[in-house]
């Protein structure tokens, strides 16, 4: 065994084979798709001019993805407004579908069986028919109920009469569907976090005289959080991309807005680009917010709380200066004896 | 000063999906005293226990503490059950510590003492931080007050979760195996805890397998055997000198 003056072991490290192949191949494929996306083809015309009296002509080649098209409309006015219909669209029916939700798996856990059967029943049946359905339902909805009336029911006494048509606009229609879509899922999340926390911290909470929903308010839902935020964060990128559907109650968002352009100019792809790197830069900014959440809702459940990116960083640079550091030291108790 | 007893039972009995667990237990806890029960594991001291917060109902039988039937109220010759607010301040009154302590995970230490005295008693905030400084400092914590629970040895939780119980201001303590869970070495820290507050004149029933304890703080025993009191009266003699065969089977086994 060939040791330096300080102990430490040189090793000779195994050499994989395998991994080395896998990673040409790897590369051979990301290099195709840079190029494949990068490319340009020829678009059929030919652009001519006359130089004295010579004319000359070459065929017009442009980027096989547009790429030009796509930063042209990457900032477009109708782009950014869609993208601001998709995201308010997101946040109010997350909001209900988060709040419904977690009634709704309260209700399951109660000892009443009607609330609690009433509970599975929503669930099962918003789950079991698809968001798409849901969404024509309340788009069309004022075909059911042209007036909408506000009073005692049974009791023919009405307070108020709404025009259902002007109530359920595009985006009223939208929301509603898509958050009591969403609630049926967020019930089923909530609840896994609700009995996820020890039956002991109810007894201690109980113990200590709190009613049933100061023992919910103060106690289990806290820690029901750390089990409720990941899937959470699952379901609000999902419906970020699934609020792509109210396209079918004539709501114009992102990709809404996309459609309408390239209807017009038929640029379908470059379009299509436009709205996915939106999608995705949306997406990615929530992760990096669900991050976050969580480590908030983590007090506590961890003895040390993982590091931020920025801490994480810090600690990188630090390990750097360190092994400088520990490399010079290592060579000067080298020399002792 | 009254003289009625702080706990009384007479006949309590409980079941659990057909068996019984508790089968016409009777005892008296005076106040300013220390019970001991003890038993194998399946007698019922533990049910006992959560009967008197009424944590658990039971199904027949007198239970008294401080005079008062728990949940329920006797009006014209007829059993009310009482209403959720009235036991929830019942069981404020009575002060529980629990064999995996049982702290809030999601708060710090000082949070732990703190959230009862101010979403219960409606304590104010400031009021509420200097008591549960006072009792941390008791329970020789008060360099602590900043840490998560996950963060403590078992042993300092206990004593988190004695001070938590104290902040209440109670009546009675009840404490249900609270040195079960310890590693051997940090039994000690706990039960000097408890000592500490028997001596201040705390009425207290303990759960316990510590025989030592018992022996030394106890003013009376209890042996509950099969839902059942075999034995009680003062520890030193109960104990020295079993009289049933169940209670020197029992002791040879822990002792």
């Amino acid at each position: 065994m060939a040791t330096n003056g300080d102990d430490t072991i040189e090793v000779v490290p195994v050499r994989h084979a395998g991994r080395w192949v896998g990673s040409a191949v790897a590369l051979l494929f990301i290099a195709m798709l840079v190029h494949t996306l990068f490319s340009k083809v020829p678009t059929g015309q030919r652009a001519c001019h006359v130089v004295n009296g010579i004319k000359t002509c070459h065929p017009i080649v442009a980027w096989r993805f547009g790429w030009n098209v796509v930063f042209h409309y990457f900032g477009a006015s109708e782009i950014l407004r869609g993208l601001v219909i998709t995201l308010e669209l997101t946040v109010l029916s997350m909001l209900i579908g988060i709040v419904l939700g977690i009634f709704l798996a309260i209700m399951r856990l109660s000892h009443s069986r009607l609330l609690s059967g009433a509970a599975w029943s929503y669930t099962w049946f918003f789950r079991g028919t698809p968001v798409y359905v849901q969404l024509l339902f309340w788009g069309y909805f004022a075909i059911l109920y042209p007036v909408l009336t506000i009073g005692l029911p049974f009791l023919h006494v009405t307070f108020l009469h709404l025009d259902a048509n002007s109530v359920f606009s595009p985006f009223r229609a939208a929301m509603v569907a898509l958050g009591l879509n969403e609630a049926a899922y967020m019930s089923e999340i909530a609840r896994s976090g609700l009995i996820s926390v020890d039956e002991g911290q109810i007894e201690a909470a109980t113990s200590l005289g709190m009613t049933h929903a100061q023992t919910l308010r103060l106690v289990i839902l806290p820690q029901a959080m750390r089990v409720i935020i990941p899937p959470t964060g699952n379901e609000v990128i999902s419906m970020l991309k699934t609020t792509s559907l109210a396209v079918v109650v004539s709501l114009t968002e992102l990709l809404g807005a996309a459609a309408n352009i390239y209807g017009s100019n038929y640029q379908i792809m470059p379009l299509l680009i436009v709205a996915s790197l939106w999608y995705l830069i949306a997406t990615t900014i929530l992760s990096i917010g669900q991050f976050y959440v969580e480590r908030h809702f983590a007090k506590g459940a961890l003895r040390t709380p993982p590091p931020t990116p920025m801490q994480r960083l810090s600690e990188d640079l630090k390990g750097i200066g360190s092994k400088f550091r520990t490399r010079r030291g290592a060579s000067e108790s080298g020399v002792r004896p | 000063m009254t003289t009625t007893p702080m706990v009384e039972a007479i006949g309590v009995c409980k079941s659990y999906a057909g068996v019984e667990v508790l089968k016409g237990v009777s005892l008296t806890v005076n106040r300013g005293e220390v019970t001991c029960l003890i038993g194998p594991s399946g007698s019922g001291k533990s049910t006992l226990l959560r009967c008197i917060n009424h944590l658990e109902k039971h199904d027949a039988g007198k239970l008294l503490v401080d005079g008062n039937l728990v949940g329920y109220e006797l009006r014209n010759g007829r059993m009310y059950e009482r209403n959720d607010k009235q036991i929830c301040s019942e069981r404020s009154q009575i002060g529980m510590v629990f064999q995996r302590f049982n702290l809030f995970q999601h708060l710090t230490v000082l949070e732990n003492v703190i959230i009862g005295q101010v979403k219960v008693k409606g304590v104010a905030a400031d009021k509420a931080t200097a008591r549960a400084r006072e009792l941390l400092t008791r329970v020789g914590l008060e360099a602590k007050e900043k840490n998560y629970p996950s963060q403590l040895s078992g042993g300092q939780q206990q004593r988190v979760a004695i001070a938590r119980a104290l902040a209440m201001d109670p009546k009675l303590m009840l404490f249900d195996e609270p040195t079960s869970a310890l590693d051997p070495e940090l039994v000690g820290e706990v039960l000097d805890v408890m000592k500490d507050l028997a001596k201040s004149g705390m009425t207290m029933i303990v759960v316990t397998h510590e025989m030592g304890f018992a022996r030394e703080v106890a003013d009376t025993l209890y042996f509950l055997d099969r839902g059942v009191i075999e034995e009680s009266g003062d520890p030193r003699s109960v104990l020295s000198a079993p009289k049933s065969e169940r209670l020197r089977n029992f002791l040879s086994k822990v002792l």
